[in-house]
């Protein structure tokens, strides 16, 4: 509840330190005046990153930053902002330049008010030692990566988080959680090649370095010598981390609300658009995920079957689609992202009960993709995309990887890919894969595709 | 110019001395109060007024091999202390899987004050006024029958810098960046097709409002609607290899992907690797690797009035600079930092910067651009038998060497016989570096060359947005090979 003005914390350590910070920018807007809504975000990260090249640490960094991110609206016109700066009269000035800033504003036709109270399952999950994992922590799994190899150069990150979340709103909504995530990220590289290993988890006691390190150090071993492969249609098994980035570009601007209305979406309610092995949730209620049970706008997130067996079921909303829609938000709000539209950030792509070496074993002839890279949609609405292979492109004759190819260029729709038909394989692999936009979004499985549209090689 | 602000320096130098105090063989750190403001519209409706203030100090400590980041939000004294003593224990960890120690090249040491030339305050201006600037472009472009969709948006940047090292450096700096942009969408039955101006994602320069007045959104946004309709009934783009001529705006991310990344220097000694990736380029092929035709002379550039990437000094103290990249063709240059110059036994190009106050400053683009030819577009146009004219970029992606591309464009237009002969959609080419700048043939002249900004560079981890200048003049590309499709 509401506490004495004393009482404001100059540097927050906890949820309920947040939680204080909230109430008191929501106090703030209610002296405003009646009629002034808002919603409000307090967020402190504490982010360890230990950075390394060439095998050895080069770029290591620590931050620990509080952020207030408040909307208004008065008499239905808005306005936001957000500032780094927590005493009473800066949280006080906030307040009243974002309301004498909405008060210059037009109507804004698509407020959907401030959020109401509901409840929210949880706090989120955190891990103590990870949340407190000092440089020291960090630089441990960075040297067992790096000399699982040490006649390879070695180069990627190690990083932890914790993420301390209150939310507080004009219409009684008040939550607050915290989750700690631990990432590895890294290569190690021949002269000619490189591979790579991937984990997430929310224990940094999870990362495996010395197991993630051998593993990078196989794939750039076995990529060292390579050939150039004809541009052309092939077959393909994807690794999870190509997969990820397929369903971050479905996500992103396929089962995102904002872009279904303005119809830019690939997505049809209803319709059988993917193959029936294809079943895609949004589901943040998983415990190896490391997101927060509310989204940006303080609303309790949903488990979210997007496609079941096949068909598309369900687009992903927040307060604004929602209310445009005529239903309700799925809490999919993200940070800053009124202009994005609402995302999916806890996709899981159901896994099969085929082992990898399996679908590889399928393939007469075609490639096991590891990684894309630099990936870029050309056509959200036929969800047409170009980018390129990485870290390992491996050529699978009778089932059995035969040796490397050099990385190769596609312009491919993923709605394709996945149409009905079209996939041949589902991996029983599902993991945390680190996809084009980072770690912590999607846990899936490997794929074996009967068709990818490779349009280009080294030599263009 | 306003307030020098003796408590900011104060609050940088306790940083300083305490990164010194706890072991640290070189510190310096930043306090930075940036302010940023966001208007956006869509359909003739607000969409949002978004403002953004963030403020802290951010603290580099040099140990051995690497280097210590912290940073706070808090600005006290004792909080910047203890960023500072946290940057060198941090420094001090990597030891752990360390490497030859780190030194930085030697600059000449600063105390100055720069502060961005501009006449209009953007932040001054009344917020009705520039509402009206999105609303009715937006409402303008939404109103052309077949636009589903109409966004608008202008874009402010207020920031100041106190800047101070170990070695006596002592800077204050006041950037004002504004910038906009608009696009209209047209959606047909399995498409869709979109036009923006100036330039996709918004351009954005250094100056006050006056650089609002100038692009006048309202006054563009009927023709930017019109060709998004045009486009959904026009002609695919043809496949094949044909000679591309390319407007200034496309050319400059062009720049930005296939030059400006590459001659990062820390990208050429693997610093980036895992991540953004590496460089087809070698240092020992500095001043010998023929990089474009003989008409490519690519400078980086951090004094051009106007420019985005425009300042008076990096975040390591060191003053912009005009720096020689590719001349007649010939690579001679790099993008680099004070460390890295060290390494690579190179002058320091004043190149690095950070992103606000909690980022480690890292190699970053400057005005990295062509300088201008002497032809024009309508003689390109005219001296060109069978081609496509293609403008505004829509999509890009290059590998992880700099090396394999594709770009895709708005719009394009096929010449025939030196004139434009119709419109085509869904433009896109894809080439190899050295062989596509090498197939230049002609290049515009200054009446036509522009110094584009990029305000949405990403780079490093965690990732850091940089705001990166590409001046571009249009030209024409020989033999590229045009129609990519998937």
């Amino acid at each position: 509840m509401a506490t004495s003005p004393t009482a404001l914390p100059t540097r927050p350590t906890t949820p309920d330190d947040l939680q204080v910070i909230a109430d008191r920018i929501v106090a703030h807007v209610t002296d405003a005046g009646e009629g002034v809504e808002a919603n409000v975000r307090v967020e402190r990260t504490r982010h360890g990153l230990t950075r390394f090249a060439n095998s050895f640490v080069h770029q290591h960094v620590g931050e620990d930053t509080v952020a207030v991110a408040l909307t208004v609206a008065v008499e239905g016109r808005t306005s936001s902002a957000s500032t780094t700066a927590i005493d009473d009269e800066a949280l006080a000035r906030l307040v009243h330049d974002t309301v004498e800033a909405a008060r210059q504003q037009p109507v804004d036709p698509h407020w959907p008010g401030a959020t109401p109270a509901t409840p929210t399952a949880g706090t989120g999950t955190i891990d103590a030692a990870t949340a407190e994992a000092d440089p020291d922590a960090r630089a441990a799994v960075v040297r067992d990566f790096v000399d699982a190899a040490d006649d390879l150069r070695a180069a990627g990150f190690v990083d932890t988080e914790l993420s301390q979340v209150a939310v507080a709103s004009t219409a009684g909504q008040r939550a607050a959680g915290q989750t700690s995530r631990a990432t590895l990220d890294g290569i190690h590289q021949t002269d000619t090649s490189a591979g790579a290993a991937h984990a997430t988890s929310i224990r940094l006691a999870d990362l495996d370095g010395a197991s993630l390190g051998a593993q990078a150090a196989d794939r750039a071993r076995r990529s060292a010598s390579f050939v150039d492969l004809e541009p052309g249609r092939y077959e393909v098994v994807l690794a999870p981390e190509a997969v990820a980035t397929v369903l971050t570009f479905l996500s992103v601007y396929g089962f995102n609300a904002k872009a279904h209305l303005e119809g830019a979406s690939f997505a049809r309610l209803g319709e059988d658009q993917f193959d029936p092995a294809i079943t895609i949730v949004d589901d943040p209620t998983d415990a190896r995920r490391t997101g927060l049970p509310f989204d940006a706008e303080g609303t309790p997130k949903q488990r979210t079957v997007l496609v079941d067996a096949g068909r598309t079921t369900a687009l992903a909303h927040d307060r604004r689609t929602a209310a445009r829609s005529e239903t309700t938000s799925t809490g999919h709000a993200i940070p800053g992202g009124a202009g994005i539209g609402a995302v999916p950030t806890d996709v899981t792509l159901q896994p099969g009960t085929t082992p990898l070496d399996e679908l590889i074993a399928g393939v007469e002839r075609g490639l096991f993709v590891t990684q894309f890279h630099y990936v870029r949609i050309l056509d959200p609405k036929s969800s047409v995309a170009t980018g390129l292979t990485r870290n390992g492109t491996f050529l699978v004759e009778d089932g059995e990887i035969v040796g490397a190819v050099g990385n190769l260029r596609f312009t491919q729709s993923f709605l394709d890919a996945l149409a009905p038909g079209a996939v041949t394989g589902v991996g029983d692999d599902a993991r945390y894969a680190h996809g084009e936009f980072g770690p912590g979004m999607v846990i899936c499985p490997s794929l074996r595709l009967a068709s990818w549209n490779f349009t280009g090689g080294a030599k263009g | 110019m306003r307030d020098a602000g003796n408590e900011m320096y104060d609050y940088a130098m306790a940083a300083v001395e305490g990164a010194l105090a706890a072991g640290a063989t070189y510190a310096d750190a930043r306090v930075v109060i940036r302010r940023h403001e966001r208007l956006t519209a869509q359909n003739g409706e607000l969409e949002g007024v978004d403002r953004m203030e963030d403020a802290g100090v951010g603290v580099r400590a040099l140990i051995g091999s690497s280097w210590g980041f912290a940073a706070t939000s808090t600005l006290t004294d004792t909080a910047a202390k203890a960023a500072g003593a946290e940057a060198a224990a941090t420094a001090k960890a990597s030891a752990l899987v360390g490497g030859s120690d780190l030194a930085l090249a030697d600059v000449e040491v600063a105390q100055d004050i720069y502060e961005t030339p501009h006449a209009e305050d953007p932040f001054t201006v009344p917020l009705a006024e520039k509402v009206a600037v999105v609303v009715d472009a937006t409402a303008t472009m939404h109103g052309v029958e077949g636009i589903a969709v109409a966004t608008a948006q202008l874009m402010f940047w207020d920031t100041d810098k106190w800047f101070v090292s170990s070695q006596g450096h002592r800077i204050h700096q006041h950037l004002v960046e504004a910038g906009c942009g608009m696009d209209a969408t047209a959606v047909g039955e399995a498409e869709t097709q979109r036009r923006s101006y100036p330039q996709s994602f918004g351009h954005v320069e250094t100056g006050g409002y006056e650089v609002i007045r100038r692009y006048d959104l309202p006054g563009h946004a009927g023709e930017v609607a019109e060709e998004a309709v045009q486009l959904l009934s026009a002609d695919p783009c043809p496949s094949g290899e044909f000679d591309l001529i390319l407007e200034s705006s496309q050319l400059a991310l062009q720049i930005h992907e296939s030059v400006g990344h590459a001659i990062e220097l820390d990208r050429i000694l693997g610093w980036e690797a895992a991540f953004a990736g590496t460089s087809f380029l070698e240092l020992d092929a500095l001043g010998s690797l023929k990089y474009g035709s003989e008409l490519m002379n690519i400078t980086a550039d951090a004094t051009i009035p106007g420019a985005l990437a425009t300042f008076g000094y990096d975040d390591e103290g060191t003053p912009a600079q005009r720096v020689d990249i590719v001349k007649e063709g010939t690579w001679v240059g790099v993008l680099s930092g004070r460390d890295t110059a060290h390494l690579a036994g190179l002058p320091p190009g004043g190149m690095v910067r950070g992103d606000g106050f909690n980022r480690l400053p890292m190699v970053r683009m400057t005005n990295v651009g062509l300088t201008p030819g002497d032809s024009s577009m309508e003689e390109i146009v005219a001296n060109t038998e069978h081609g496509i004219v293609m403008a505004t970029n829509r999509s890009w992606s290059i590998d992880d060497k700099r090396l394999n591309f594709q770009f895709g464009c708005e719009i394009g237009w096929e010449v025939k016989d030196g004139e434009r002969v119709r419109m085509v959609k869904n433009p896109t080419y894809t080439g190899i570096t050295p062989q596509f700048w090498g197939s230049m043939d002609m290049l515009a002249g200054e009446d036509e060359w522009h110094p584009w900004g990029v305000p949405n560079c990403g780079k490093g981890q965690p990732m850091q947005v940089g705001h990166t200048g590409h001046p571009a003049a249009p030209a024409r590309f020989r033999n590229v090979r045009i129609g990519v499709t998937g």
